[in-house]
């Protein structure tokens, strides 16, 4: 009888997903489909270590957690699947069966959408391990102005990176405060308040309109939609990251360009939201049920749901039959940039409120809380990271928002918002 | 007739904790308290002894380390070991800058070869004897001279200095139910805050590689510490270091000695010591109870604890909680995952942790190495009174000799 496992996609959820396969005592034949020609490497660093030099992009490669005694098919992409007949069609014409499979094809970088502005030399995205060494070599040349084009965590600490290297560097975010989408206005107004003490020209409130060339093939500006420019050789496009689900297009998986949606066991469903039998997903492509957090799935990009999400998946796969695991660890990421320690727990796209739980925003060492329907539902903490544990319990239990119990460490400011 | 009704004593288990005749062993005290992880003792205080239950609640938000928000509130802490934040996070973060990284990477490492010296002239005096007092020779000089030179303290003040802190020790020492006002701690405080003001302002005139004058001139993001918050950061520093490693080397050489399989793999295995000291913290921890209070209601192991309730947590026993440790009450030297909270845990995780480990390391596994057919005298050996800074008072230990 034959017994397959397949996961496509080698970053860290197909790493760790494989590792999770053999770790549940799988002992058939296991196959790891993987686009980049490199064995798993992590991410994090690339925007952070890698940038500033401390860590070479080579040197990122993931660590192997158990011998996952798989057959590896680097520089390979997926460009089909067929259900029924059990095959993943592979961008050089052939075709893998499988019995099962595990799909973390994670995501890409949005590169910028005029796509002869996007071939300009000069203009980059970062995401992958070539991408950041690529951005290094280019930062290491001590660029005049480097333009960062997003106000997210990449784009942040893309910025970040610059001012550790003493590089001019201009941040275009087309809302009010970076990081405001994803964290709400708290950390935004702190964001903005370190990032130009720190020297970053903020731009806020304006997008770009055009990336122009000097005629030669080369970026030379960047025009606003204020209708100023910024000279510049180096534009880093940090509009965020799409899920790779166009190969899934057809396979009757409920795939959407917002992700792949899944149950809380990692069970791939079908448009009527029923588990396909056989086949998973984990990481960045998935959009999961949590049991925290009813209603929509979410799609979180952190690290460490790649790693438990894969850690489910991969334990569920291995053993046919009702799924021995859910996903349980709350959603939860850091950052490091400006010399702080940003983190997060839960899952603060639910918010419908805010408010300062600890410390104050002007000593830039504060938790925020976020509440959605007077529950916490998050909490996020720049260089307090201390009781975030604390409130995780607290998401958990599904404690009151804003909480009213006397504690250590009050606010300073009584700062409320609507994210 | 009338009854005259002696007041009812109620032996609760905990009483039988605190009281002095269980010191040598409370451990099977323990292993009865944790049938409930928390439960409230006749005079209205709260006991915490489940490991999740301790880990929880010493990094709980709503507890409270300083004394004034206690049930009887007395003065405000007097150093950062007892106060709340912001203000204990501004002295921790000034004091740490100096002993670690990011600022000074390198501090306690710098300190082995220092280590290993004064190790080495404790464990050299004890040639020629056959009987010596672990605690006295070693465990107690050991930690004091190396905090003193790492505050700066002149070797040639240090006698004046060991009679203060003797005298606070034994304070600290006294049976919990005497409440009596001590003198003796209020003059050797007085004596100890005069000396390390006069110091502090030498170090201001005349810096030296030491922390003090470090902290004296700090030039770091919150700026330097007044003259009161150094004498009693300086204060702190210096009981720390008194108070805590000399129960962990005590206990430590104590449980090898009952255990003479863990004394050879000490004696034979190179690079035992990192793991064994962890298993060592947990199982014989040199705190054993710290002491909170509760500033709103707060449920934990499914009891609600009242707000303005005094919390004792007690480490030791929730370091032998099976439902944390597998074969908790077996010392496993090499025990994987050893996350016990021998060091507390949360914003007043012990500061010292990274010197006392390796003091530890270094310590025990000289001893081991180098004292011949070591043999305990007294078996339990006399223990000091306090419950909470628990160790022996001394310990005599029989030897054939010490070699090099």
């Amino acid at each position: 009888m034959s017994d397959h496992i397949l996961i496509v996609g080698a970053s860290l959820a197909g790493l760790r997903a494989a590792e999770a396969v053999r770790g549940a005592g799988f002992a058939g034949r296991l196959t790891i489909v993987g686009e980049e020609p490199c064995a798993p490497y992590d991410r994090p660093p690339l925007s952070k270590q890698v940038l500033s030099g401390w860590v070479e992009a080579a040197q990122t490669e993931l660590p192997a957690l158990r011998p996952v005694d798989a057959d590896w098919m680097l520089g390979m992409r997926a460009t089909g699947l067929d259900l029924v007949a059990r095959r993943v069609r592979l961008s050089d014409g052939s075709r893998i069966g499988f019995d099962r499979l595990l799909v973390a094809t994670g995501a890409r970088a949005r590169r910028w959408p005029v796509a002869a502005e996007a071939r300009l030399d000069g203009v980059t995205v970062l995401r992958t391990r070539d991408d950041a060494a690529a951005l290094r070599v280019r930062l290491a040349a001590r660029p005049e102005r480097v333009v960062v084009v997003g106000g997210g965590f990449t784009g942040c600490e893309v910025a970040s990176a610059c001012i550790d290297l003493g590089a001019p560097v201009t941040v275009i975010e087309a809302l009010e405060a970076p990081l405001l989408s994803a964290l709400g206005a708290t950390v935004g107004r702190y964001a903005a308040a370190i990032q130009r003490a720190k020297g970053v020209d903020l731009r806020t409130g304006v997008t770009v309109t055009a990336l122009e060339d000097d005629g030669a093939g080369r970026l030379a500006r960047v025009r606003l939609s204020d209708g100023q420019a910024v000279e510049t050789a180096l534009a880093v496009v940090c509009l965020g990251a799409a899920p790779n689900v166009e190969w899934l297009g057809g396979s009757g998986l409920a795939g959407s360009p917002r992700g792949l949606h899944c149950d809380s066991a990692g069970r791939a469903l079908d448009a009527a939201g029923r588990p396909v039998d056989g086949i998973f997903a984990a990481g960045d492509v998935v959009r999961m049920d949590h049991p925290a957090f009813p209603g929509p799935p979410l799609r979180t990009e952190h690290w460490a749901s790649a790693c438990e999400q894969a850690a489910v998946a991969g334990a569920n796969i291995a053993r046919p039959g009702e799924p021995a695991r859910r996903i349980a660890a709350l959603p939860g990421f850091w950052s490091m940039q400006f010399g702080a320690c940003l983190k997060l727990v839960g899952a603060p796209e639910r918010a419908d409120r805010t408010a300062l739980l600890h410390g104050s925003v002007e000593s830039g060492r504060f938790v925020v809380g976020y509440g959605q329907a007077g529950r916490l539902v998050a909490a996020a903490a720049v260089d307090h990271t201390h009781w975030l544990p604390f409130y995780e319990a607290q998401i958990e239990a599904g404690a009151a928002f804003p909480p009213t119990f006397a504690r250590v460490d009050p606010p300073a400011a009584a700062w409320d918002f609507a994210p | 007739m009338t009854d005259v009704a002696a007041e009812p004593r109620v032996d609760t288990l905990m009483q039988r904790v605190l009281d002095a005749d269980n010191r040598h062993d409370p451990y099977p005290l323990y292993a009865r308290i944790r049938s409930r992880p928390v439960f409230r003792e006749p005079d209205g205080s709260y006991v915490v002894c489940g490991y999740a239950e301790v880990s929880a609640l010493l990094r709980d938000p709503r507890l409270s380390a300083d004394p004034v928000n206690s049930p009887a509130p007395v003065g405000p802490g007097f150093s950062f070991l007892n106060m709340d934040p912001p203000q204990h996070d501004r002295l921790r973060r000034m004091t740490m800058r100096h002993f670690g990284p990011p600022n000074d990477p390198g501090r306690v490492e710098a300190m082995r070869p220092h280590l290993l010296t004064m190790t080495t002239s404790l464990i050299d005096a004890l040639k020629g004897r056959d009987e010596i007092d672990l605690v006295a020779d070693v465990a107690y000089p050991l930690p004091v001279t190396v905090v003193a030179d790492l505050l700066g303290v002149p070797r040639e003040d240090e006698p004046k200095f060991h009679v203060w802190a003797e005298a606070i020790v034994q304070a600290a020492d006294r049976d919990p139910r005497d409440r009596r006002p001590s003198e003796g701690i209020q003059n050797a405080l007085v004596g100890l805050g005069g000396y390390m003001m006069g110091l502090i302002e030498a170090r201001r005139s005349a810096p030296r590689d030491d922390m003090l004058s470090r902290l004296v001139h700090d030039d770091g993001p919150d700026g330097a510490m007044n003259p009161a918050e150094l004498t009693t950061t300086a204060i702190l520093l210096l009981l720390a270091g008194h108070e805590t490693t000399v129960n962990l080397i005590a206990n430590g050489m104590l449980t090898l000695l009952r255990m003479p399989d863990m004394m050879r793999r000490l004696r034979e295995e190179p690079g035992i010591e990192i793991p064994m000291v962890e298993e060592l913290l947990r199982y014989e921890p040199p705190v054993h109870m710290t002491f909170r209070s509760t500033l709103a209601d707060v449920e934990a192991g499914g009891v609600t604890i009242p707000a303005r309730s005094a919390v004792r947590l007690l480490i030791a026993c929730a370091n032998r909680d099976p439902a944390r440790f597998e074969d908790a009450e077996r010392f496993i030297p090499d025990r994987p995952n050893n996350q016990h909270l021998g060091f507390g845990s949360g914003i007043h995780a012990c500061f010292g942790a990274p010197l006392a480990r390796l003091e530890g390391q270094i310590v025990l596994r000289e001893l081991a190495r180098r004292l011949v057919a070591p043999r305990l005298v007294d078996d339990p050996p006399p223990y000091r009174i306090n419950p909470a800074l628990r160790g022996p008072r001394s310990l005599r230990v029989q030897i054939e000799g010490v070699v090099d």
